[in-house]
């Protein structure tokens, strides 16, 4: 079973002072996966991307990477990993090749294979006819392309990836992904932190962070599964009023407005959720139409963001 | 073989991008130019060519040959006679002499009376340059021939070695050396492992298989290649501007240069290590280039310093690193008559050394 994870942390809890970054984060991330970290601004993501490659000592827990024990044996790690920082962490005075090079030294990787590697890189990244410019003046998504043809230079087995498409436009992204899953079809395993949904509907797996606490895991279809919630989809001709209307009501546990259709959230316990939405809007006197609808991976966010006990599953 | 291609790497990077930075690579040359020229032209604590003015009231033969010996020590420039006492005083309160020589009606007679003084000197002694100096003019030796027999009661001859003309850079240039390379060494190196941290370079790098001690003597590797060739051009335009010698053996002078290289460029990098930002950094090196001027007897006499600031003055490199130039530059000293200041640099940077390397972990926290 072990042998089958390439990440294992138990108890996982990192405190600066008196802020508890991460909360006893228990974590399994199969070999050859790629495993999302879902979570807000300020959810702990990068504090365990950072604990998990021996950047930072974990207050209380232990983990092992790679069957190795973090962070003990983190210089052992090195490398075998590849890391992407959330920032752009090369050399912006220095030129893409510069960079590459570089990368490649510190690596110690095989210098007569250097070359090859380096222009295989060049092409699979979109960056061959970039070489000679100062990674510095590209923009978002290049910069992007390069820090990841540097993270995997060495071919690690592991590739931590810290918000990697927050600075880049949505094709960029669509392309970064694709690069991703050939990375995991030739068996390195991805763990990536984001904070949009769809990115974490691509994910094999994934972890909900909130405030340091792993609030739910598994698989973007089991979490969606097991959200605990009816989801009404209300189609208002006035949302302001409805959804001032519904939340109103004790049963509900969130209205979230999507354009001019409000999602609303009531436990699974409270039965005819339907009706109670339908009759509160006429009382209202807001005409609208309800349906009940199957829980996106955002109404498992909010389901579980908010109420964490009645979501676990 | 490993780590060596790890260190190279470090060490390339580094000369790439110091090489694209213009400013930096203007400071390499402009910063001992400009101390070189400032120290060297602008600031000269010669204290030659004083304003006088005479007061002759004897004017006899021999109050005469007096003054032309005066005068001919260079010490003072004699601009304005004047007729009395009174106006010499006036004169000096309007600032235009430092020194008035008063020479009484009854000089001759005096010449031969030990008991009282034959002229007076006034001093201007708001400048306490001025003061110091007139005193070893009170002490000039001043040979009358006319009176063969007589021996005037305080005749001190004032010699000067090493430095006979008394020219300033002949004395500041050695120090000066010390100072160039203290500015220029501590000022890169602490901005060194505080820049990456700026810029996001260094959790990159901290991720990667390369140790501590690889990114640090990485680094430093350039500047000390650098600092040579600071030294080199420091002494060169000594030589040609100034007339400064190198006595000594010049290898000597290279040994003890690269010695203290590594110890400032230690101290940087320990300075690199403990501060959070690159304003901080600039802040630190400051604070400890200025005693490195002013406690180290670069400028100011170290025997006339108080205990105290003795301590703090042997404690910088610097200090040492002064002792042992201006030993090999104007004494024609070896390395080996001075294994203090040689064991105390290679202390230093050992210590200092250790310290950036223990203080700077690869971890964030």
């Amino acid at each position: 079973m072990n042998a089958e994870l390439a990440i294992r942390a138990s108890g996982l809890s990192k405190h600066f002072g008196g802020l508890v970054a991460v909360d006893q984060l228990d974590l399994d991330v199969p070999k050859g996966q790629i495993y999302g970290f879902l979570g807000p601004n300020g959810s702990g993501k990068s504090t365990t991307i950072r604990m998990l490659c021996g950047l930072l000592t974990p207050t209380e827990g232990s983990a092992k990477v790679l069957g190795v024990d973090v962070p003990g044996d983190a210089k052992v790690l090195k490398p075998r990993i590849g890391y992407m920082t959330q920032k752009f962490s090369l050399f912006g005075d220095m030129t893409v090749l510069e960079n590459l090079e570089f990368i490649a030294d510190i690596y110690s990787y095989p210098h007569h294979k250097r070359q090859s590697r380096i222009d295989e890189l060049l092409e699979k990244y979109d960056l061959a006819d970039r070489t000679r410019q100062f990674a510095g003046t590209m923009s978002g998504g290049q910069k992007q392309r390069l820090a990841l043809a540097c993270a995997v230079l060495h071919h690690p087995e592991l590739l931590l990836l810290d918000e990697p498409t927050s600075a880049v436009d949505p094709q960029s992204r669509r392309d970064f992904w694709a690069n991703l899953f050939r990375l995991a079809e030739t068996g390195t395993t991805i763990m990536v932190s984001t904070h949009y949904m769809d990115e974490a509907e691509r994910c094999h797996r994934l972890a909900i962070l909130d405030r340091g606490v792993k609030v739910a895991d598994g698989s973007p279809q089991e979490l969606q599964a097991a959200t605990g919630m009816h989801i009404v989809e209300v189609l208002a001709d006035d949302p302001y009023r409805a959804q001032t209307a519904i939340a109103t009501l004790g049963e509900v546990v969130s209205v979230t407005q999507l354009g001019v259709r409000l999602r609303v959230l009531v436990p699974q316990r409270v039965d005819d959720a339907q009706g109670i939405v339908d009759r509160c809007l006429q009382a209202a006197d807001v005409s609208a139409d309800t349906r009940l609808v199957s829980a996106s991976l955002e109404d498992v966010f909010v389901a579980v963001t908010l109420k964490p006990q009645g979501a676990a599953a | 073989m490993k780590p060596f291609s790890r260190l190279l790497a470090i060490t390339q990077k580094e000369v790439r991008q110091m090489r694209r930075d213009r400013l930096t690579f203007a400071m390499i040359f402009g910063m001992p130019l400009m101390q070189l020229l400032m120290f060297g032209y602008a600031i000269n604590m010669d204290v030659r060519n004083l304003k006088t003015a005479i007061a002759d009231e004897a004017n006899t033969s021999l109050s005469r040959e007096f003054v032309l010996q005066l005068s001919q020590t260079q010490v003072t420039d004699i601009v304005e006679y004047v007729d009395t006492v009174k106006q010499l005083e006036q004169r000096m309160r309007e600032g235009e002499i430092s020194v008035g020589v008063a020479i009484p009606s009854d000089f001759d007679r005096r010449i031969v009376d030990n008991r009282r003084a034959a002229a007076h000197i006034l001093v201007d002694g708001s400048d306490p340059t001025t003061s110091g100096i007139v005193e070893a003019l009170r002490d000039m030796p001043i040979r009358l021939d006319t009176s063969p027999d007589i021996e005037l009661p305080y005749l001190i001859e004032v010699r000067n070695y090493y430095n006979p003309e008394g020219r300033t850079p002949v004395n500041i240039i050695p120090g000066l050396i010390g100072v160039i390379l203290t500015m220029t060494m501590m000022l890169f190196t602490a901005q060194a492992i505080v820049r990456e941290r700026e810029r996001g370079n260094l959790e990159l790098l901290i991720n990667t298989p390369v140790t501590s001690a690889e990114l640090m003597v990485g680094k430093v590797i350039p500047y000390i290649v650098i600092g040579m060739v600071q030294l080199a051009l420091t002494v060169w335009m000594g030589q040609l501007l100034f007339d400064v010698p190198v006595r000594g053996s010049l290898i000597d002078l290279y040994l003890a240069a690269s010695l203290f290289i590594t110890a400032n460029l230690a101290l940087g990098l320990f300075v690199s290590t403990a501060v959070k930002t690159q304003f901080q950094a600039m802040q630190l090196t400051f604070f400890l280039i200025l005693p490195s001027i002013l406690l180290s007897g670069f400028v100011f006499p170290f025997d006339g310093m108080p205990t105290f600031a003795q301590w703090i003055g042997e404690a910088l490199p610097i200090t040492h690193f002064i002792r042992l130039t201006r030993g090999i530059m104007l004494r024609e000293a070896e390395l080996g008559d001075m294994p203090i200041a040689l064991i105390y640099l290679g202390v230093f940077t050992l210590v200092a050394m250790t310290a950036a390397a223990l203080r700077f972990s690869k971890r964030l926290d």
